[in-house]
């Protein structure tokens, strides 16, 4: 069962240290993910496509985690529900659309990669594998790179708590801190793999705990709570640009739907539980703080949202009216040419 | 009685945990979710979380404490969600439980049994959708099953229960709505045993897991146009029945062999080459394979079926060798 997670009140914009277009570009990026993300479940749902997985919930640590980023700079390896990541980070609704639909000009993989698997080298978003934590060695090998040759680049990765259980966790972990390497792991813990719950996956209270076992810093962070969220991972971040090495973030996030849209959690997820997720909704949260601070109107919100609904009206529209790719075509980029 | 595939699999568990108190099951979501295939779904209401157990996501640790469970004398049955997740537990399977026996001298026996699931034609895409049969069926030590219908899933768990060393159990995720004829009380089909599903005199098509159905349909369109095609059902790759297929080669001259995976280095090719060099005075021509297209499984629906065998590629095949 998900733990409870006191909430408290949000942080203010000036202990952040930003201004109000930031504050409210990130409101939009969560709008967009929350809209975009819902058309794309309706489209499986309804047959139009084959599967969707849903970042509903865990945007605000998303969003920050974006945000806290040098995005001139530094690299991101992803996991499926990092949507709202994906698209602070310059990843456009069109793209995602088409990669959704498997149409060929998806970028991602050309419509043979599932959705939600990210990947654009102009932004150093490299794609998580479907296997899970995988993509945590890539992260600790990448930031290598970086430190062997010089750069300033910190690399940022993200798995679920389920996917805290693997070996390749505790491999990236282990490597990354004897190297002291300048990467940030940001565990999306929303306290169910698939059916299973954490009391199941891990005896730790804290998957923050765990960073002990490898000297580097662990930080629990309501995930839900988008400004603590920035203030967590932009500290690690500076920590690792300074060469102190990586961080360990546990933070605690909300499931908000069905695990994909193959699953019916009714089977095994209480609806108190639900309930209790539903009302730490990172959306309406971060609304109400914006509007608390005067940084956000009720007209503001009602013409930010219907900008948005066009923005995911419109990449729907452009990806069905793309083309499918070519069977010819399915053994192309096997191979790198020289 | 008349029950799927998923059926079948799921009443030879139920039956052997309620016989044989060793029997536990281990997997990732097989408890309330009852399985990512719904094998095991209504088991833990009732057996209990000591015999139905959740683990954590960690395929090799779960292959690895199943090992240790079965030295310890216990019997676990492990679900591996995907066989393309076996990949994480592959030392453990490999390095492990294929060779403990050996190089103890034969004293440590290991009974484990691992279910996993193979195939593609799900829309799963490359890292979901990969047959692996063959990569098992390569390593002496462990035995390898793949049941492609109701009554021999069934019955080649029974088999896998029974047998004191590890076999790798791979079920397809396209046949689990299969149904067909399958008695209530418990039977054993022997690994290493091949199925004539059909007889013929002017061919043979060997194939396993969901290739028989898929050979099966190439045989009705093929009678059709008079070809009388026999089609063969391995059953299992390790050991596999090199005696049926020779005979019916003998019979037909002719032989076409069908997998779903990747050519290069697949299990057919281990056919090929035994009918090569021990039927050679038997044919007529040159053995023809039919299989998968080499490249990582696309996700697009168009494209996924164009990467997998189909029954008018197998008719090709066939006609290639008439
Ligand atoms: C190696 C591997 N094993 C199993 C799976 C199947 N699987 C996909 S997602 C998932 C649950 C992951 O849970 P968690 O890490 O908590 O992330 P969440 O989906 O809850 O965000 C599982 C078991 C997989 N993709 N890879």
């Amino acid at each position: 069962m998900a733990d409870t997670v006191q909430t408290r009140p949000l942080a203010a914009p000036t202990e952040v240290g930003l201004g109000r277009e930031e504050l409210l570009g990130m409101y939009r990026t969560m709008l967009l993910a929350r809209a975009l993300g819902q058309r794309m479940w309706l489209l499986a749902r309804t047959g139009k496509t084959h599967f969707a997985v849903s970042g509903d919930g865990h945007e605000a640590v998303q969003v920050a985690a974006a945000q806290a980023l040098d995005r001139t700079q530094d690299w991101c390896i992803p996991f499926y529900r990092d949507l709202a990541m994906m698209l602070h980070l310059g990843i456009t609704a069109r793209d995602v659309m088409l990669d959704d639909m498997a149409r060929a000009e998806a970028p991602f993989g050309r419509g043979r990669q599932l959705p939600a698997h990210w990947s654009a080298r102009r932004l150093r978003i490299v794609s998580g594998s479907s296997p899970v934590t995988t993509q945590l060695l890539h992260a600790a090998g990448v930031a290598l790179a970086s430190k062997l040759r010089g750069e300033t680049a910190v690399t940022l990765t993200t798995c679920g708590d389920g996917a805290t259980s693997e070996g390749d966790f505790h491999e990236a972990l282990n490597f990354a801190s004897v190297h002291r390497l300048p990467v940030v792991f940001v565990v999306e813990n929303n306290g169910w793999a698939i059916s299973v719950p954490r009391h199941k996956q891990m005896a730790v209270a804290s998957i923050a705990e765990r960073a002990a076992g490898y000297a580097m810093p662990g930080v629990t962070v309501d995930g839900t709570d988008l400004l603590e969220s920035y203030k967590v991972i932009k500290e690690a971040v500076d920590r690792a640009r300074a060469g102190e090495g990586p961080t360990l973030i546990d933070a605690q996030v909300v499931r908000l739907v069905p695990h994909s849209t193959n699953d019916d959690e009714r089977r095994y997820r209480p609806a108190e539980e639900l309930a209790d997720a539903k009302a730490r909704d990172p959306l309406p949260r971060y609304r109400a703080h914006l509007v608390a601070q005067r940084l956000l109107t009720e007209a503001d919100d009602t013409e930010l949202k219907q900008e948005v609904a066009q923005v995911v009206d419109d990449a729907t529209d452009f990806a069905e009216r793309s083309s499918y790719p070519d069977p010819s075509e399915i053994a192309t980029h096997l191979y790198a040419g020289r | 009685m008349n029950m799927t595939y998923r059926e079948a699999i799921s009443q030879a568990l139920r039956q052997a945990i309620t016989r044989d108190e060793r029997i536990f099951l281990m997997g990732e979501d097989i408890g309330r979710y009852g399985g990512s295939y719904a094998v095991t779904k209504g088991l833990l209401a009732d057996f209990g979380e000591e015999r139905i157990m959740d683990t954590p996501i960690s395929e090799a640790g779960v292959v690895g404490v199943a090992i240790g469970a079965a030295m310890g004398g216990l019997r676990p049955v492990v679900e591996l969600m995907t066989i393309n997740f076996a990949l994480l537990a592959m030392d453990q399977i490999v390095n492990h439980a294929a060779k403990l026996l050996c190089m103890s001298g034969g004293q440590i026996t290991i009974p484990l049994v691992v279910r996993t699931v193979g195939g593609a034609g799900r829309q799963l895409a490359a890292t979901h959708s990969q047959s692996f049969e063959g990569w098992f069926a390569h390593v002496p030590g462990i035995k390898v099953a793949t049941p492609a219908s109701p009554y021999d899933a069934k019955g080649l768990l029974r088999a896998a229960l029974d047998d004191p060393n590890p076999v790798i159990f791979i079920e397809h995720s396209l046949l689990y709505g299969l149904a067909g004829d399958v008695p209530e009380e418990e039977y054993s089909v022997p690994l290493g045993k091949a199925d004539v599903k059909r007889t013929g005199t002017d061919v043979t098509i060997v194939a396993y897991s969901r290739m028989v159905q898929v050979a099966l349909e190439a045989a009705a369109l093929l009678e059709k146009e008079g070809v009388n095609a026999e089609v063969m059902d391995l059953r299992s790759l390790r050991p596999w029945d090199k005696e049926t297929v020779l005979a019916s080669v003998k019979k037909t001259t002719r032989a076409v062999i069908a997998e779903e995976g990747w050519r290069t280095g697949g299990f057919g090719a281990e056919v090929a080459s035994t009918i090569a060099s021990e039927g050679f005075d038997y044919l007529d021509a040159p053995v023809q394979r039919v299989a998968g297209v080499e490249a990582p499984m696309p996700y697009n629906k168009a494209l996924e079926q164009a990467a997998i065998p189909k029954a008018s590629d197998i008719i090709a095949a066939v006609r290639a060798v008439l």
